[in-house]
């Protein structure tokens, strides 16, 4: 499938050459679907750089001999090296070289908020502001570069022979993928276990095809099946079996299960019919297709809807309404617009789209209508106080300020912690709020022996890229553990 | 995976069927349920577990033709195939302490789950009386299987064409007035006939379980979408429940609950060839 790169023409290093950095150039903005266009389908909206734009843009990295991009990345990838290779045209050895460090480039250059990660790190952004180089734009250029023009084979990448050892991994988001894809190549046998009838996690339920298409979080699937790795989908341990049952069937037990347990506020009228939690929303538009005509499962089409909150989940609940026709889409956030923990580039994409922002703002009661269904929400306004444990100001409420905003849907999006299913299921396991597993963070290990644990699961709602460093660094730990279950293994800083 | 190894129709638009899910079926205790889809792109429907056969790895549902994926599943597929997926066991186990007499009620459908939990609450050693209410003879079914797992078996239909006539709720009225003894009460069907079981034996203080049938999509406490006030508490009804205490039940939220997406089922119902055929059938 390969096909010659003429990196001249393309504008890149040629084979010999030396490299002249444009770092004064602008950062290559990435061609996106017209407003217009992307609200009427689900298509991804940002379409990707073309070779000789990907080119140009690594034409811009100077390749530093200490880069700070790199420490600032949770997996380390090595950027000036992999953005090197695309300024030469080996867009292949691009991709199989960030394939060292990250399991899911093609995930993670999509969705990573990268302007607080390595390009806020970028030394470009010392001498031409708000420029850094567009890594995330370029590891996903390449990710799907390899996906297009190589056979990106699993029986050609280097496996250790077997070990006989076998270790079990619960859940199949980017964690568990990633654990299990690392713990196949050295040599384990592995068994995935997925609660739902598709793995992925939230990369499959949560964020929605504009942003991540399905088709690409299957081909990493598929690929880690094609390691060796057995998938069993609609498996709740727990419940489809005991975890005990799996604890004595395996070496060792990987549990990456994530944070789906959806946060509600407790305010009246939160079970009106109308309001839904982000996850129910979501998982009826992404993992169910309900936004396709011709499914099982239905969504109700929104005409007005406030969705509370201004995560990630928050964003994406907003614009999959203004697909679905809203004709007025707003958020409801407590906080201000510096405050928000969205993507950059998706909280952009949402107010292109049309979406309104009612800031310093919270919900306080949810009014219905005869037939139990919402027709509108009470909202007091906020301002912000002093900071909060987490550093940023904490909002307070204005007094005598409430008011009525009229909506028929309302989307909950506070934030999810992590199912209480698994903890209550394993006697000695240490957990934080009594949902949040406890682990050493050397070593993943948690405090019941052969139990390991990493990603949302062990943080609260987190990001794809800790979730994929989670997986593979606690792969190495089980790996040493399986071997030698004697060593002196560190329960948990309690 | 999943195949259907057996399928009877028991009464109009009332199928029985069997599935081989040997880790369903393993892990099953009475009161779960599990979800189906029949192909990829289907809904995820909750059905109670109805029996389950752990050497064999057999599971027994037993629903009624209501709407899209339910006529499907009763008139697309046949013994030999197989569907997508098959989840469970789910929810939480119904409790089956011994008491003294138990009284279970199973109305229409909701005789097919009762019978697991009468041969469960036996097993502990209670008395267990069963009522068991249909609303006419010809939609009769299990009804031999429920007098081999009960003590005593109340059979009544709407019409009086068997049995006693009246509702199960007449039958327990009926019980009580005659002083007979009635620790706990267990009531599955139709969510009317379960809040009317649970309005009468509110004053009698007898501790009555219901089984609640809300609207769910991935059944696991992930959406929150099953969510109904009990109490002062909103539960989730697939982790939580489906049993809760019928006198604690909010029962005109959960009614409302259950009628959020009428209007989108009846256009699902329309655009399915084999709904408009069954339906279609029926009215001749
Ligand atoms: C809507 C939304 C948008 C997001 N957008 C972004 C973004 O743009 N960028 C970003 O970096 N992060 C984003 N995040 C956060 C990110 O997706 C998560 O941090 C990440 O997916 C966590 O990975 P994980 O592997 O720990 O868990 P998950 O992805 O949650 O996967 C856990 C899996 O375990 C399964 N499971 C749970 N319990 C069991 C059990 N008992 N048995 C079997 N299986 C079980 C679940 O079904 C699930 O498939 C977003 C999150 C949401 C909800
Ligand atoms: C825990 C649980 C156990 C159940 N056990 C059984 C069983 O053993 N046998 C059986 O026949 N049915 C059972 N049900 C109900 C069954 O799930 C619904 O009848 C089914 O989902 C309807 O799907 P449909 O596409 O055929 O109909 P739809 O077109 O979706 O709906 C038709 C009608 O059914 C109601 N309905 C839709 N979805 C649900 C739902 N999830 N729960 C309840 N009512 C719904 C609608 O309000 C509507 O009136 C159970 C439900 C739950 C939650
Ligand atoms: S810091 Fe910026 S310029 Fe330096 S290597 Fe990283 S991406 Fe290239
Ligand atoms: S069905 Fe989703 S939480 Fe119960």
């Amino acid at each position: 499938m390969s096909e010659t790169i003429d990196i001249a023409a393309l504008g890149g290093v040629k084979e010999g050459e030396k490299k002249r950095p444009r770092s004064k150039d602008r950062r290559l903005e990435i061609a996106c679907q017209s407003v217009e266009d992307r609200l009427k389908n689900y298509d991804e909206v940002a379409l990707g750089y073309s070779p000789a734009e990907a080119v140009a843009e690594a034409m811009r990295c100077l390749e530093c001999p200490k880069p700070r991009c790199v420490v600032a990345c949770p997996v380390h990838i090595d950027i000036p090296t992999f953005i090197g290779h695309v300024s030469r045209g080996h867009f292949v050895g691009a991709a199989e070289d960030i394939r060292k460090y990250n399991n899911l480039p093609a995930v993670c250059g999509r969705v990573c908020p990268q302007e607080n990660l390595c390009e806020a790190a970028c030394i470009i952004n010392d001498t031409n502001p708000k420029n850094p180089i567009a890594i995330g734009r370029l590891e996903r250029f390449s990710a799907d570069w390899q996906f297009g023009h190589s056979e990106r084979r699993a029986d050609s990448v280097a496996k250790a022979p077997a070990t006989g050892y076998k270790v079990a991994v619960i859940g199949s988001g980017p964690a568990g993928l990633s654990c299990s894809a690392d713990l196949a190549k050295m040599g384990h046998t592995v068994h995935l276990f997925e609660a739902l009838h598709k793995a992925g996690g939230v990369l499959m339920y949560g964020i929605p095809e504009f942003r991540l298409p399905k088709a690409i979080v299957q081909k990493e699937v598929e690929y880690v099946q094609a390691l060796g790795v057995q998938l069993e989908c609609n498996a709740v341990v727990g419940r489809t079996m005991p975890v005990q049952e799996v604890l004595d069937e395996f070496d060792a037990l990987f549990v990456a299960s994530g944070a789906g347990y959806p946060n509600m506020m407790g305010i009246p009228g939160e079970n009106l019919n109308g309001v839904y939690s982000a996850n129910e929303f979501l998982t009826r538009v992404n993992l169910m297709k309900a936004w396709k005509s011709d499914v099982g499962t239905p969504i109700r089409k929104p005409r007005r809807v406030v969705v509370v909150g201004a995560g990630f989940t928050a964003f994406d609940v907003v614009r999959i309404s203004l697909r679905l026709g809203a004709e007025e889409a707003r958020i409801v956030y407590r906080r201000s617009r510096e405050e928000m923990p969205g993507r950059g580039e998706e909280i952009e994409h949402a107010l292109e789209e049309g979406a309104i922002f009612t800031l310093l703002t919270n919900p306080v009661r949810y009014i219905g209508d005869d037939n139990g269904f919402v027709k509108a929400v009470e909202v007091q306004k906020m301002e912000l106080g002093e900071p909060d444990s987490s550093g940023r100001r904490r909002p307070v409420p204005v007094r005598d300020s409430n008011y009525i905003i009229e909506c028929d849907t309302v989307v909950v999006s506070i934030g999810q912690t992590p199912n209480v299913l698994i903890p209550s299921n394993l006697p000695g396991l240490a957990t934080r709020w009594g949902s949040v597993i406890k682990v050493n963070r050397e070593t993943y290990m948690s405090t019941v022996p052969k139990v390991f644990a990493g990603g949302d699961a062990i943080t609260g709602a987190a990001t794809v890229i800790l979730a994929t460093r989670a997986g593979r660094e606690a792969a190495r730990s089980i790996d040493g553990y399986v071997r030698d279950p004697n060593r002196g293994w560190y329960p948990p800083a309690v | 995976m999943y195949r259907i190894t057996g399928k009877k129709v028991l009464a109009t638009g009332v199928v029985e069927m069997t599935i081989e899910a040997p880790r369903v079926a393993k892990a099953h205790k009475p009161g779960q349920f599990l979800m189906v889809m029949n192909r990829e792109d289907s809904e995820r429907v909750p059905l109670t577990i109805a029996d389950s056969n752990p050497e064999t790895g057999e599971v027994t549902i037993v629903f009624l033709e209501v709407g899209r994926s339910t006529i499907e599943l009763g008139e697309e597929f046949q013994v030999g195939e197989d569907l997508f997926a098959v989840l469970g066991p789910l929810g939480t186990p119904t409790h089956l302490d011994k008491v003294g007499t138990v009284v279970v009620i199973g109305g229409g459908l909701g005789v097919a789950p009762i019978y697991p939990i009468c041969k469960g609450l036996r097993a502990t050693g209670n008395r267990v009386v069963t009522i068991i209410g249909y609303r006419r003879k010809d939609l009769m079914f299990w009804d031999d299987k429920l007098r081999s797992a009960s003590d005593e078996l109340i059979v009544t239909t709407d019409d009086g064409s068997f049995g006693m006539k009246g509702f199960v709720s007449d039958a327990l009225k009926k019980l009580h007035d005659e002083g007979r003894p009635m620790d706990r009460v267990v009531a599955i069907g139709p969510p009317v006939m379960m809040r009317a079981v649970a309005e009468l034996t509110r004053p009698w203080e007898v501790p009555t379980t219901v089984s609640l049938n809300t609207i769910m999509i991935d059944g696991t406490g992930m959406c929150g979408g099953c969510r109904v006030g009990i109490g002062d508490e909103t539960k989730f009804v697939c982790v939580d429940g489906p049993d809760f205490d019928g006198h604690k039940v909010h029962w005109d939220e959960m009614f409302a609950r259950m009628k959020v997406y009428q209007k989108e089922e009846r256009e699902a119902i329309a655009s399915s060839p084999s709904c408009r055929l069954y339906f279609e059938t029926l009215k001749r």
